[in-house]
């Protein structure tokens, strides 16, 4: 469930499904994250390349995907690249994220969102509750019918 | 056939209430048409020329008689009794209203069909063989790979907002049917040394304004790794494709500028990392889906003799039977080209006629060829002269599989609003002009193609003959194109020269199958003598 | 003469302007929107009575507004290959 619909108090993000405070420092890029050694947050363009974070996981506590368009899709990538990388910090997606998109985003690992218009919470609540079960494993655990359908629990 | 279980029609369901509560919400205005489209077109509504166009899969198709008849109960009820079978062997309807579209999904969910994924910038229906499971030549039957691809394809979270379509096609024998190098990936199973079967991956290749033949990437991935490898070259695809330009956001692209070989290396290297995730379902679950393709209950009795004594008969078996592995059985190709008709439509009446059809002499099942026609898959031999005769009576017996009258054709400027020009008059035509049965049998195999436009929904590209729709200013005028082939031995055809107006260019064809009878030698194909005397006979003839 | 098209949201039917707040089947109903081409198709597709909504160059003949690229006739005709279905068989598909 999501903690906080407000905006503001949660850190620029206006749905949030962490139970950790949010992380009070601005996002900064790529660029200026590799020179800063005490920045903890850093902001992911989509065209950049997620796995040149992978070597300074473990001082991130936020990634800010950015999604220019919510037809770009790279950003889904980045996502699941940094939580199968083992990343378990905040993950979160801003700017053109809109209702429809909120599931796949949770399905690829985002735990956080901070769209440019603000959405509807009661249509996120009905978008996220379309849907009992799962075809593919990613990194969100839960179990995919492939495993359901031969006994085991988990993929 | 497969058949759903509980999981698989939950998944279904759960799509249909999901996309009611999206046009209930776009028709109340809480969404902008720019925000509810690529909605929509995740459910295969589309809106064309002349209304919302719903296009409806039929997964590597294949469908049962019940799954027919509600296509035709589908025409009769929200549509305008017909529907048009596409080269991605999928159904479109085309007069549909926004409001049932929730509806109709719904309707087709009661038969374990669908619209997901029909169009969009995702992973479409998967296509196959329409011989699956019935030639004799595979090396296994495709479609349990196919229906594999489909499962994890659907709803696939990181491969929604592709840069562009994906389009996969799965085949498993050396002869080509569904044009499997024209698709983004293209599979054939094949046999390693110890026998084991694996996949064959094609990389890149497609249609549209650049058509490009897949390259080989990969001899072989096994069934443990197929999904794995797909998670690879998607991804790879996904974070690489280009998104700065829309003719050139297609994986072929991608593949044509960093080269395959670089291509491979990245594949490969995401593909290390993914095998480590634990993605591919257990061995079982392919094991389960392949036995919903066990081969049915042949006859054992059944006579493996045809009597062929009734000439019309002949000529039908002739041309549209194909051999089965069973030597008792055949494979019936019900062509929807009569001469001046629609390539690919057919009515509900029609359709209920192929659904009974389906269930009283070929087990329940049809398919949907690339080149829109439809297939018996498993007909007893002995019962192929009243098949036909059912058939003929409904118009449904032209006998032309392969030749110059079952040509494909686009929708075009009649139904389509990205057309430069019309192509279905331009089809009728050209079928009227060599309708003549005996004339047809004499120029041989001649796969003939019509697009409306560079998009090449109708497979210009791959056309012995191919014809290409442009706009002169103002004018619809037709480019000819030559040399092409899905098959095989595929290959892109090549323009002939300046264009031609809609008569012009059914007269320059036939100044083409002139010359090809005068010049072929002893068993040629109109696409050989090409290959073999090249264009500029052809040229002089067209243009001299 | 600029006349305004689009589709019915719901129905997605061809539509064309008709002026004020009207919408119709017909082509020849079509009005000249002139310079306020833009401004209604905005008001119009924010009410919700037309969908995906363009602008289209068109000339008075006596048949009445005719669009001068063959997709609008082809729309507002219906498909040629099927007369049965056209809702205006009289509109010249070819260049006039
Ligand atoms: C009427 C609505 C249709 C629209 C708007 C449409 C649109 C398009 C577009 C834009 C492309 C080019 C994609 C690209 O190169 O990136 C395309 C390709 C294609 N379409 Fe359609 N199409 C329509 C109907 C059809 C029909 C009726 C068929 C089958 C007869 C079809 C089959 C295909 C195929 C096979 C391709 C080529 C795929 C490739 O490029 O690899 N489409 N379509
Ligand atoms: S080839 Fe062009 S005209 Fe034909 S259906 Fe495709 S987009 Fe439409």
């Amino acid at each position: 469930m999501a903690e906080s619909f407000a905006t503001g108090g949660v850190g620029d993000a206006q749905l949030r499904y962490r139970d950790d405070e949010p992380c009070a420092q601005p996002a900064v890029t790529v660029e200026a994250f590799k020179g800063q050694t005490n920045a903890t947050a850093v902001r992911l363009e989509s065209g950049e390349d997620a796995r040149e974070l992978l070597a300074m996981l473990d001082r991130l506590t936020l990634v800010v995907v950015h999604f220019p368009a919510f037809t770009d899709g790279r950003g889904y990538s980045a996502a699941r690249i940094l939580r199968e990388a083992g990343y378990a910090g905040e993950l979160r997606a801003a700017g053109d994220v809109l209702v429809d998109q909120i599931r796949y985003m949770r399905r690829c690992g985002f735990d956080s969102f901070a769209p440019d218009a603000p959405l509807d919470a009661a249509a996120v609540e009905r978008a996220l509750g379309f849907y009992d079960h799962v075809y593919q494993p990613t990194v969100d655990g839960q179990t995919p019918v492939w495993t359901l359908r031969h006994g085991g629990d988990h993929g | 056939m497969y058949q759903y279980d509980k999981y698989d029609q939950s998944l279904v369901d759960s799509r249909v209430a999901e996309f009611r509560d999206q046009c209930e919400r776009r028709i109340a205005g809480e969404m902008t048409e720019d925000q509810f489209k690529p909605l929509r077109l995740q459910n295969g509504l589309y809106l064309q020329l002349h209304a919302y166009m719903l296009r409806v899969a039929i997964p590597y198709g294949t469908l049962s008689g019940d799954q027919m008849r509600m296509l035709a109960t589908i025409a009769r009820k929200y549509d305008r009794d017909y529907g048009h079978f596409t080269t991605r062997q999928n159904i479109q309807y085309n007069w549909i209203k926004l409001e049932d579209a929730a509806d109709i999904l719904q309707d087709l969910s009661t038969v374990e069909m669908h619209a997901i994924q029909t169009s969009g910038n995702c992973i479409r229906n998967i296509s196959s063989d329409q011989y699956a499971g019935a030639s004799a030549e595979e090396a296994a039957d495709p479609r349990p790979w196919a229906e594999l691809l489909r499962q994890w394809s659907s709803f696939h979270p990181e491969f929604a907002h592709l840069p562009r379509k994906f389009k996969i096609c799965v085949i498993a024998s050396d002869t080509d049917r569904a044009a499997m190098r024209l698709h983004d990936i293209g599979i054939q199973l094949v046999e390693n040394d110890a026998g084991e079967l694996g996949a064959r991956f094609y990389v890149g290749g497609g249609m549209g304004r650049t058509p490009m033949i897949a390259p080989l990437i990969r001899e072989f991935v096994s069934a443990d790794d197929l999904i794995s490898y797909c998670e690879a070259c998607l991804r790879v695809y996904n974070r690489y494709g280009r998104r700065d330009n829309k003719y050139k956001a297609r994986i072929k692209i991608l593949v044509h500028e960093i080269g395959a070989e670089e291509y491979k290396r990245q594949v490969e290297e995401e593909f290390a990392h993914i095998k480590t995730l634990n993605l591919d379902p257990p061995r079982a679950e392919l094991e389960r889906i392949s036995e919903f393709f066990a081969p049915p209950a042949f006859d054992a009795e059944a006579p493996t003799e045809v009597d062929l004594s009734d000439p019309d008969f002949r000529i039908w078996h002739d041309q549209n039977v194909a051999e089965h592995k069973n030597p008792a059985y055949a494979i019936a190709t019900i062509s929807l080209k009569p001469v001046g008709g629609i390539p690919g439509d057919a009515t509900a009446d029609q359709m209920d006629l192929m659904a009974d059809l389906a269930k009283q002499y070929s087990f329940d099942e049809c398919r949907v060829t690339h080149s829109q026609n439809i297939v018996l898959p498993h007909v007893r031999k002995a019962d192929l002269y009243a098949l036909w005769q059912k058939l003929d009576e409904a118009g449904l017996a032209p006998a032309n599989l392969d030749l110059i009258g079952d040509m494909i054709a686009c929708p075009g400027l009649d139904y389509c609003s990205l057309a430069n020009a019309r192509s279905i008059p331009l089809a009728q035509k050209i079928s009227q002009r060599f309708a003549d049965q005996q004339r047809q049998k004499e120029l041989g195999e001649l796969k003939l193609k019509i697009s409306g436009c560079i998009n090449a929904c109708g497979h210009h590209h791959a056309g012995h003959i191919g014809i290409l729709g442009v706009d002169r200013k103002g004018v619809e005028n037709y480019q000819l194109l030559f040399g092409g082939s899905g098959a095989e031995d595929v290959s892109l055809a090549k323009i002939t020269g300046p264009g031609f107006t809609e008569d012009g260019v059914v007269d320059a064809i036939e100044k083409a199958t002139d010359l090809y009878l005068a010049q072929r030698e002893e068993g040629e194909r109109f696409v050989d003598t090409y290959r073999r005397i090249g264009m500029e006979p052809f040229k002089e003839a067209l243009y001299g | 003469m600029i006349i305004l098209t689009g589709n019915d949201l719901k129905t997605g039917d061809v539509i064309w302007w008709a002026g004020e707040t009207n919408w119709s089947r017909h082509l020849s109903d079509a009005v000249d929107a002139g310079e306020e081409a833009d401004a209604v198709l905005q008001r119009e597709d924010a009410a919700r009575r037309v969908n995906a909504g363009y602008s289209v160059e068109a000339e008075q003949t006596e048949r009445g507004p005719m669009p001068l690229h063959i997709k609008d006739r082809v729309r507002a005709s219906g498909p040629t290959v099927r007369q049965d279905l056209a809702i205006d068989t009289n509109i010249p598909i070819e260049k006039a």
